[in-house]
């Protein structure tokens, strides 16, 4: 694989760009593996990485049925922070925030990671209270957030309307260091890292059942054939209850749409992201100039990813109100995703009832904040068999025991 | 937009006259109920992809709960039903069946 620098660009350029070759290779299955990731997302991609990386497991494919990093991970609005409420989000998240931060000289490949800082405005009293709570346990925590008034929210961010005709902005969660990354890009960085270290990421390649001997996993039958394996790690997002029922168990996951739209391109105009959870929208400026737009999730199972058009009307209303200058942009794009939510709105990394396959999902509507510190805690997980202090919170029997992550009360929605 | 044909009143209401209530027919753990029993009735949930029954409310309506029979996959209505009842009625059923040969839901089929 070639590395990517400024020498290798200025060679390029001498010979017509002949010399790049493939990012990653393009292989056929072999019949066994030492441990099988299901799902070539950003999730799937970073566990494969950090077991080749932390752990010396190299002998990994990662299966996926469509294109890499086409689900859910080439679908969001590339929100990255850390500014959770309970400790256990917290420590995940901020592991992923901080492992972003140097994860293109770590891949050698540009994530394009924007700091540029992240603000939840708080529209109501009950909200200001909230994030204050929020910024006390973040300091205790060690992730560097604040809460700021009005007028610190105006001057990051000339062209948001304090005064909303609802909901005046009181103040803001401000994290400094959360901000944005190019999320196809941390796909395709993950994949070229896998390849390189000898993995074999396999596109176009569903797993149509999973090979079960003697209460443990077995292997895999794929549309390209079987598969063996010592482990298997189930990381599917919004399919995660259908490989769970090939594996012989059940989930606490229903899987729902949400959706996003980007509006046409144009010049800076704000280079932070905000958050507006009361209203429920939230926005920021892409390289191209586009304003980038995350909308609500919708009430019912849906597999379809298309999302409810009411939504869309929700989430423009807000955000029109907050930054009315938006109100004659056209939208460019609107798309949506399946998305795996859990009772408590928290993710699940965890053992299975299967001896040997692992689950990592339920990342809901946030999981890309989370890509490079999901893959870091669930590689411990399978490498070692049991979750390591990074994923023992988000254990799959929290729920019958009662130890909910719940931070649905900090985040409502977006989180 | 989803519709949904209320079958108390009779309106065809749109999605944004509706209140979604999750999965139809849970049947609640009694006093005799182990862990693992009142685990399943709180959070597993069935999640299919395809044939799906569900709780919904004709909130701004006639205020009535109800049960649809739903698709997941392309979003088609089989049927609405009332909702004093412990499974699907057979012509619901029957129409499913029609149209989706060898589904399966809980049990049912």
């Amino acid at each position: 694989m070639k590395r990517y620098s400024a020498f290798a660009i200025a060679r390029e350029a001498l010979r017509d760009h002949t010399g790049w070759g493939r990012a990653w290779g393009n292989p056929e299955p072999r019949r066994r593996y030492d441990a099988i990731i299901v799902g070539a997302g950003g999730h799937g991609l970073a566990t494969a990485y950090y077991l080749g990386r932390n752990h010396g497991i190299r002998n990994v494919a990662i299966l996926e049925k469509g294109w890499l990093g086409g689900g859910n991970t080439g679908r969001n609005t590339t929100i990255i922070r850390s500014n959770y409420l309970q400790d256990p989000s917290a420590a995940i998240y901020e592991k992923a925030r901080s492992l972003y931060e140097t994860l293109s000289q770590e891949l050698n490949y540009n994530i394009m990671y924007s700091p540029r800082g992240v603000m939840m405005l708080a529209q109501t009293e009950h909200e200001v209270r909230g994030y204050r709570r929020t910024a006390q346990a973040n300091a205790l925590q060690g992730v560097d957030t604040e809460f700021i008034g009005p007028e610190r929210v105006k001057a990051l961010c000339p062209i948001i309307r304090l005064e909303g005709p609802r909901y005046p902005v009181l103040g803001a969660l401000w994290q400094p260091r959360a901000g944005t990354a190019r999320h196809d890009a941390v796909a395709w960085g993950y994949a070229r890292a896998c390849s390189e270290m000898g993995m074999h990421v396999i596109q176009k390649c569903e797993v149509t059942g999973i090979r079960r001997e003697g209460g443990r996993v077995a292997g895999v039958d794929t549309t390209r054939g079987p598969i063996d394996c010592d482990k298997l790690g189930i990381v599917v997002a919004g399919h995660s209850g259908r490989l769970a029922e090939m594996a012989g168990f059940r989930l606490p996951i229903e899987s729902v749409a949400l959706q996003a739209l980007v509006s046409e391109p144009i010049k800076p105009a704000m280079d932070v992201v905000v958050m507006a959870n009361t209203v429920h929208g939230y926005l920021s400026q892409s390289d191209k100039g586009e304003m980038v737009i995350g909308g609500g999730a919708d009430g019912f199972n849906n597999y379809t990813q298309r999302g409810s058009f009411h939504h869309v009307e929700e989430t423009v209303r807000a955000l029109v109100e907050t930054f009315p200058m938006l109100s004659r942009l056209k939208m460019l794009r609107w798309w949506g995703g399946i998305v795996d939510m859990t009772g408590d709105r928290s993710p699940i990394i965890s053992k299975t009832p299967l001896e040997g396959c692992f689950i990592n999902c339920g990342w809901g509507t946030g999981g890309f904040k989370a890509i490079p510190g999901s893959g870091w805690a669930m590689a411990e997980t399978m490498a070692k068999g049991e979750p390591g202090p990074l994923a023992a919170a988000f254990s799959l029997d929290r729920f019958r025991e009662g130890r909910f992550i719940d931070e649905s009360v900090a985040a409502g929605v977006a989180h | 937009m989803l519709r949904l044909t209320c079958p108390y009143c009779g309106v065809a209401a749109e999605e944004t006259e509706l209140a979604p209530g999750g999965e139809a027919h849970l049947a609640r753990v009694g006093p005799e109920g182990n862990d693992d029993a009142f685990h399943a009735y709180l959070f597993e949930r069935e999640n299919p992809r395809g044939v799906h029954f569900e709780r919904w409310r004709h909130a701004m309506g006639c205020g009535k709960w109800f049960h649809a029979a739903r698709c997941t996959v392309t979003l088609e209505v089989f049927g609405t039903y009332p909702a004093q009842t412990t499974e699907p009625p057979a012509h619901i059923r029957a129409a499913i069946t029609a149209k989706r040969p060898g589904w399966a839901w809980r049990g049912l089929s």
